[in-house]
């Protein structure tokens, strides 16, 4: 079998050495050490998580393997077999099973992990069976030393009957056998691990002559999952339909039975290979933390205090760089007016560089949440937490795993909805993306305090419970709750396409890489200021553009107007300044918007005033106070210059204060609900490719805002 | 090997009802479609599996299998059945 197989490798590879650069895929199950040795051969570091399935994008980068000779490195997702589970690991399949295709790789590297090796090396044979030209990376030696397995690399190699490099990617140990040897290693494994059975044969063979295989396996895998096999076109799948049918193939049996007949090999071949020294009955170390750790009570306690030490980093200490920011902005764009003006100026001031310091300035929560998360992740807590928690998010149609993009929620909800993609099941993950924004995300906080300093007195209970503390802490707490109770109406409604599983490694705990910490924090906040940036800096100049320009001579008259007034009220410069510009915005294009929506926003206790701020929180929520402060900039008092100040002066039209509480708490209510963030829908369009589930976030968020808004203001009224 | 939930299975002692720290031996996995699943993570029928721990509200729980700890449901423990001892 073994010569028939040499000179059948699928579509005779050239030596890489006729080739500029050589392509390598690199395989191995999620925790076998496959992103440390990625990051060991390509020097582009990246993260490696403890939490099974971190690894998401495919990963690429160049390896000089030696002098003269490159190859490009293809970091696949984690996976524990050929027969994909979850949609990252999709991305195998249809990578190696299209010979045809020109991203087809020359050489795949099998990333094991020793001390695990029976499990670890069922991936392996099956991408033997299919004949690419292997390599075996026999990762994580020194764990495998500390717990007494001893492995007989010749041995393994023999059974195998490819290179078997043993390593320690960590430390970069092997680094340089496992070049050499990937870059001579050109043919195919001598050995095949699973016969197909003789009643598949024909099913095969029929496979085999439509597409012009020439490897049984790979043929079989066509039988198994032509369905998601996206290079198949649909005259071949129906193809297949029917085939499938005719030979009465049963996916799921076979799939069994052929599972079971590997173990039985890799059990066999590694009698000689594989000798444990040690009796472990000691308990392990991770044992024993976890008998704290998830503990029943002190669990819990545990995790709460870790949340809460998170929400203080994210809210307090990151407060001190957000000034910085705040200011460092600020003071660009004095600089900048003060030394030139004119409308490209002012677009330049009020519009980009007001809406890229709206981005910037969330950087330090974004970094300090993701740091919090990633060394949780790094350590194998985080595998914890979701334990502990999948039986109660289960209850709401969620998952264990929901709580990462939940947490992260609250610093912002793009990095969030990405990070949901570790969930396996479409269902409780669709779920986990449409409840996200519910989380009172950072940008909210802005509008929060701001409204809750107009009307919450600043009341002390017990000498340390602040009044607007509670008020705020209710605020997040509600969006907690309608995250939850809104994914338990969406259990109800939404179909499930396959069964939900919790069958996944548990990670030993291990100390965090600092380096992947840091990776993990510039890679979530890349993602943020690029997929969040870019919308909001865009919308932000049309928003000036809106409530900068009105139609005709709209401008000029408002004015004039003002001037007059000023003059007969005897206003100071500063006074008739800031009156013009109130003047001038509501004219303005944003200010028509403002007074075509009044009606509709009427019942909530809104005005046309607020009706623009809505319309300018589009692009981001926090927008909101700089558009009302610009407003609400009527000519009072000259010392008059907080937003505070500016809101209680407003008046309404029988001279009573505008903001009274039931305003004030209307509007709170809106901005916990409303979906008012152009950069999540984009995002949300993006990972659930539709743009079913945004626009429905969209209708159900604003939906529930308004009914609720309404309700508060009705019944406060 | 893979057998359907049938009436002789009835009673027959799954990975659920274990107590911590108690051995067993896989006899068969009783539902077609997670039995793949857990034939990947190595919960081959004669492998021997402990039960490590239970999170604090009794599910999911983890058990040790291949020298390895796996965490999963009640509800799928219960599709792994043990042989008689």
């Amino acid at each position: 079998m073994a010569a028939t197989i040499q000179a059948e490798a699928p579509e005779a590879k050239k030596a890489p050495v006729h080739q500029p650069v050589a392509r390598i895929a690199l395989i191995g199950n999620p925790n076998s050490g496959k992103t440390s040795l990625f990051n060991q051969l390509t020097g582009l570091n990246q993260k490696v998580g403890n939490f099974p399935g971190v690894t998401v994008d495919k990963k690429t980068g160049i390896s000089q393997l030696t002098p003269g000779f490159k190859a490009q490195i293809i970091d696949l997702p984690g996976t524990y077999s050929l027969y994909p589970k979850s949609l990252d690991e999709r991305i195998i399949i249809d990578l190696l099973y299209d010979p045809a295709s020109k991203h087809y790789p020359d050489l795949v590297i099998v990333t094991a992990d020793a001390s695990n090796l029976k499990r670890n090396l069922l991936l392996f044979t099956q991408l033997a069976d299919l004949n690419m030209p292997t390599v075996l990376a026999l990762n994580m030696m020194d764990v495998a030393e500390t717990e007494g397995v001893k492995i007989d690399v010749e041995a393994l190699q023999r059974e195998l009957g490819v290179p078997v490099i043993p390593m320690n990617a960590r430390k970069g140990v092997g680094i340089a056998a496992l070049k050499i040897v990937t870059s001579q290693q050109l043919a195919s494994p001598g050995a095949t691990f699973f016969q197909i059975p003789a009643d598949l044969r024909p099913l095969v063979d029929q496979i085999k002559e439509r597409f012009g295989l020439r490897n049984d396996y790979l043929a079989l895998h066509y039988a198994h999952q032509y369905k998601s096999l996206r290079f198949l076109s649909e005259e071949n799948k129906v193809w297949l339909d029917h085939l499938v049918e005719k030979e009465g193939f049963r996916s799921n049996a076979v799939q069994a039975s052929e599972t079971i007949a590997r173990y039985a090999r890799i059990n066999e071949l590694l009698l000689d290979v594989v000798r444990v020294e040690k009796v472990k009955e000691e308990e392990k170390f991770s044992n024993r933390l976890d008998q704290v750790l998830t503990h029943k009570v002190f669990g819990y306690l545990i995790f709460l205090a870790l949340l809460f030490l998170v929400f203080q980093a994210v809210f307090a200490w990151a407060s001190y760089p957000m000034d910085l920011i705040d200011q460092g902005i600020a003071a660009i764009n004095t600089l900048i007016q003060e030394n030139f003006s004119g409308p490209l100026i002012n677009l330049l001031t009020e519009g980009v560089i007001a809406g890229l310091g709206g981005v910037l300035i969330f950087i330090p929560q974004i970094a300090i949440l993701f740091a919090f998360i990633a060394i949780l992740e790094e350590t194998g807590y985080m595998a914890r937490v979701t334990f502990m928690m999948d039986k109660i998010m289960r209850k709401f149609g969620l998952n264990g795993k929901s709580v990462v993009p939940l947490i992260s929620g609250v610093a912002c909800a793009v990095p969030a909805v990405m990070s949901a993609r570790t969930i396996e099941n479409w269902k409780d993950r669709m779920i986990t993306i449409f409840v996200t924004p519910l989380m009172s995300c950072s940008a909210r906080i802005p509008v929060y305090t701001v409204l809750i300093a107009l009307v919450v007195p600043e009341v002390y209970y017990f000498g340390f419970l602040n009044l607007q503390g509670i008020v705020l802490m209710g605020l997040y707490l509600l969006g907690f709750v309608s995250a939850i109770l809104s994914a338990m109406l969406l259990k109800v409604l939404l179909k499930a396409r396959e069964r939900s599983y919790f069958i996944m490694e548990f990670p030993v705990y291990k100390m965090p890489r600092w380096k992947n910490v840091g990776l993990t924090i510039i890679e979530k906040t890349k993602a943020f200021v690029l997929e969040a940036g870019k919308i909001i800096v865009a919308v932000s100049i049309i928003l000036w553009v809106m409530a900068s320009y009105g139609p005709g001579d709209s401008f000029e008259r408002a004015e004039q107007r003002v001037q007059a007034e000023a003059q007969a009220k005897g206003y100071t410069q500063t006074q008739t300044e800031n009156a013009v510009a109130a003047a001038q915005l509501e004219s303005s294009y944003a200010g028509m918007f403002g007074r075509t929506i009044e009606p509709v926003i009427k019942p909530l206790g809104y005005d046309w005033k607020i009706g623009i701020a809505l319309l300018t929180s589009f692009a981001a929520r926090e927008v909101f106070v700089g558009t009302i402060s610009t407003i609400y900039s009527i000519g009072e008092e000259e010392n008059v210059t907080t937003i505070k100040d500016k809101l209680l002066a407003e008046k309404d039209a029988d001279g009573n204060p505008f903001f009274t509480p039931a305003r004030a708490f209307s509007l709170l209510i809106f901005y916990a609900f409303a979906m008012q963030c152009m950069s999540t829908l984009a995002v949300v369009r993006r990972e659930t490719k539709s743009w079913t589930w945004p626009l429905a976030q969209l209708v159900y968020m604003s939906g529930l805002a308004y009914v609720a808004a309404f309700i508060t203001f009705q019944l406060m009224k | 090997m893979v057998q359907n939930s049938s009436e002789d299975q009835q009673g027959q002692k799954t990975v659920r009802d274990m107590k911590i720290g108690e051995r067993g031996e896989i006899c068969c996995l009783n539902d077609p479609e997670m039995a793949l699943k857990l034939l990947e993570m190595g919960c081959i029928p004669g492998t021997e599996v402990k039960l490590n721990s239970k999170a604090p509200l009794g599910d999911p729980i983890t058990i040790i299998v291949n020298d390895y700890t796996l965490s999963l449901r009640l509800d799928e423990a219960e599709t792994i059945l043990l042989k008689k001892r």
